[in-house]
């Protein structure tokens, strides 16, 4: 065998069979969740297994609208998963600009505060601010879950955001304030345009884990405000387990995400692995 | 530029995040910790009051919450441990020079941003007993003979669900390990072609020694996110069959559920407690590195 066949054979066995083993364990889920949202009744819960239906349909996705109304909890999500990203990006902005720019009494007590934020297990939050919540009758509103989302995108964001800006020279903005501009004009001027994408890549992120959550969602909705991922899984309580329904709800919701969060992925690893890489 | 020292722009500045912050995380913390000193069942409202020590004393001899327990730590040790290895060879593989490694990097992320639920569910139908997918392939390749009930026996319950966890975390292990082998110098590997390393010796002796922060940080992470997890194993087995899919914070979902927040605050304070152990050499770590 010549050296460049047995080269190419090498290629093979060590990098393309192992890599196509594994995207096949991780990508096999997702085929056959698309299989069986469009697979018809009798082929779901038939003698045979089928690997692709005789006869697709898409009566799952149109009963998910239309019997399930899907739209509603898909709303929901957004209204929930948008104001938790907007409210979080704008405090957390601020509150990331006065760690990477300002000097001050008290910063590193601070900033601790914020990583420790992340450090607490949900269950652990989950419990005291249901009673909160309830006692403030705010609890099953679209509020009450922004807020609970707030527990861990404020600091995720504010510990991201500052490690973008720190990467950022500060001769940057001094260079417009030498020409006479204001530390408010410099920032909204130089600081906001730079930070634009990596404002979009944190804002993903925010969207991703509000848009995905489950454990507060379930404890803090009810029929008239659901999310998702509560709508989902109502899927399965209803009327024993409907898998054509639930298959076709899960591709539904994964879809927006998966596009939003390829475009901003490449962003988000650098700043989750700024501290870590460079270290 | 030097800032003044004394301004009051910076305070400012945080205030909006730090109130949200305080009210949302620090008085719920607050609130958690006197609850677990009370009997604070929502079913109960009026016999709510201050009992000590009752609840964690009840806890330490609750034969479930030891179970849950020990579970938390299989999940946690076999879950992380695997999905720390096959992230590792995904990102090596996808570390190598080939067509289409953008879209193949880029496709294997998926599973990272599926929702917890949706992850348990579809499993769920994959491992179902009578239409499961993966009975079917097992059967044909006859490595079984008759379908296994995956999630709804004690024997294989437990292993169903972590076999799920791992397949959520690769990703995300394969992204930062990646990200991290990308800053290896080259120059490195050079040196050590010329004094005839074999790739295992390159492996220890450069690559892992070189991105030691990026494991240490990922692996910190994950570990509190997989002992936080509820909603996979939740949405698959909600704990069962007979507790034994059910790790802490499972169960002490299921307590908050049933109203007893008394005792799932209790819970939870201890599980906070046993995960500061990772937490604290985490939070030092990436502390020191901030100048």
């Amino acid at each position: 065998m010549s050296r460049k066949r047995k080269e190419i054979l090498r290629k093979i066995l060590l990098v393309y069979l192992p890599l196509a083993l594994l995207m096949l364990f991780l990508l096999f889920p997702f085929y056959w969740t698309f299989i069986t949202s469009i697979k018809p009744e009798s082929e779901l819960y038939g003698k045979t297994v089928t690997y692709w239906p005789k006869k697709a349909t898409f009566e799952a996705y149109k009963r998910l609208f239309t019997e399930f109304n899907f739209l509603k909890a898909m709303f929901n999500s957004f209204v929930v998963a948008g104001s938790a990203t907007i409210v979080s990006l704008i405090v957390s902005l601020l509150a990331a600009y006065a760690f990477s720019r300002y000097r001050f009494k008290g910063r590193r007590i601070l900033m601790a505060m914020f990583l420790t934020n992340n450090m607490f297990p949900t269950v652990l939050l989950l419990i005291p601010l249901y009673t909160i919540m309830r006692s403030f009758g705010i609890l099953y509103t679209p509020l009450s879950l922004v807020l609970a989302y707030t527990t861990f995108t404020i600091p995720f964001s504010v510990w991201l955001l500052n490690g973008y800006m720190n990467d950022l020279p500060q001769s940057l903005e001094e260079a417009a304030m030498v020409d006479g501009a204001t530390r408010f004009q410099a920032f909204m001027k130089i600081i906001l345009p730079i930070m634009t994408p990596c404002l979009i890549a944190t804002g993903v992120y925010i969207f991703m884990t509000a848009w995905n959550e489950y454990t507060f969602a379930v404890m803090f909705t009810n029929e008239g405000n659901r999310t998702i991922p509560v709508a989902l899984k109502s899927l399965i309580g209803q009327l024993g387990v409907e898998w054509g329904l639930m298959t076709a709800g899960g591709i539904i919701t994964i879809v927006p995400i998966c596009i939003m969060f390829f475009f901003a992925q490449k962003r988000l690893v650098e700043g989750l692995t700024a501290g870590a890489v460079k270290g | 530029m030097q800032h003044k020292k004394n301004s009051i722009v910076p305070y400012l500045l945080v205030a909006p995040a730090l109130l949200i912050v305080l009210a949302v995380v620090f008085v719920p913390v607050m609130k958690a910790i006197s609850m677990s000193f009370q009997s604070y069942d929502l079913r109960r409202p009026n016999a709510i009051q201050f009992i000590g020590f009752e609840n964690f004393v009840s806890i330490f001899k609750d034969p479930l919450f030891w179970k849950a327990l020990t579970k938390t730590l299989l999940w946690v040790g076999f879950g992380v441990g695997f999905q720390f290895l096959l992230g590792f060879i995904l990102a090596l593989l996808l570390n190598q020079k080939f067509k289409g490694r953008g879209i193949v990097r880029a496709i294997s992320l998926i599973p990272w941003c599926t929702p917890g639920v949706l992850i348990g569910l579809m499993w769920r139908w994959i491992y179902d007993g009578n239409y499961g997918v993966l009975n079917d392939i097992l059967l044909k390749l006859h490595l079984i003979e008759d379908k296994i009930p995956f999630l709804a026996q004690k024997a294989t319950a437990f292993s169903s669900v972590i076999v799920t966890i791992i397949w959520q975390g690769i990703p995300f292990f394969a992204l930062m390990i990646l990200a991290g082998l990308q800053g290896v110098s080259q120059e490195m590997y050079e040196a050590a072609d010329i004094d005839g390393a074999n790739p295992i010796q390159k492996l220890f002796t450069i690559t892992i020694p070189s991105i030691k922060n990026t494991i240490f940080v990922t692996l910190m992470l994950r570990i509190i996110w997989v002992a936080n997890s509820v909603d996979l194993i939740f949405n698959m087995t909600e704990g069962g069959p007979a507790y034994s899919t059910q790790t802490l914070s499972v169960y002490i979902f299921s307590k908050g559920f049933s109203l007893n927040m008394g005792y799932a605050s209790a819970m939870s304070l201890i599980l906070t407690l046993l995960l500061s152990f990772v937490a604290i050499p985490y939070l030092i770590k990436t502390f020191r590195e901030d100048r």
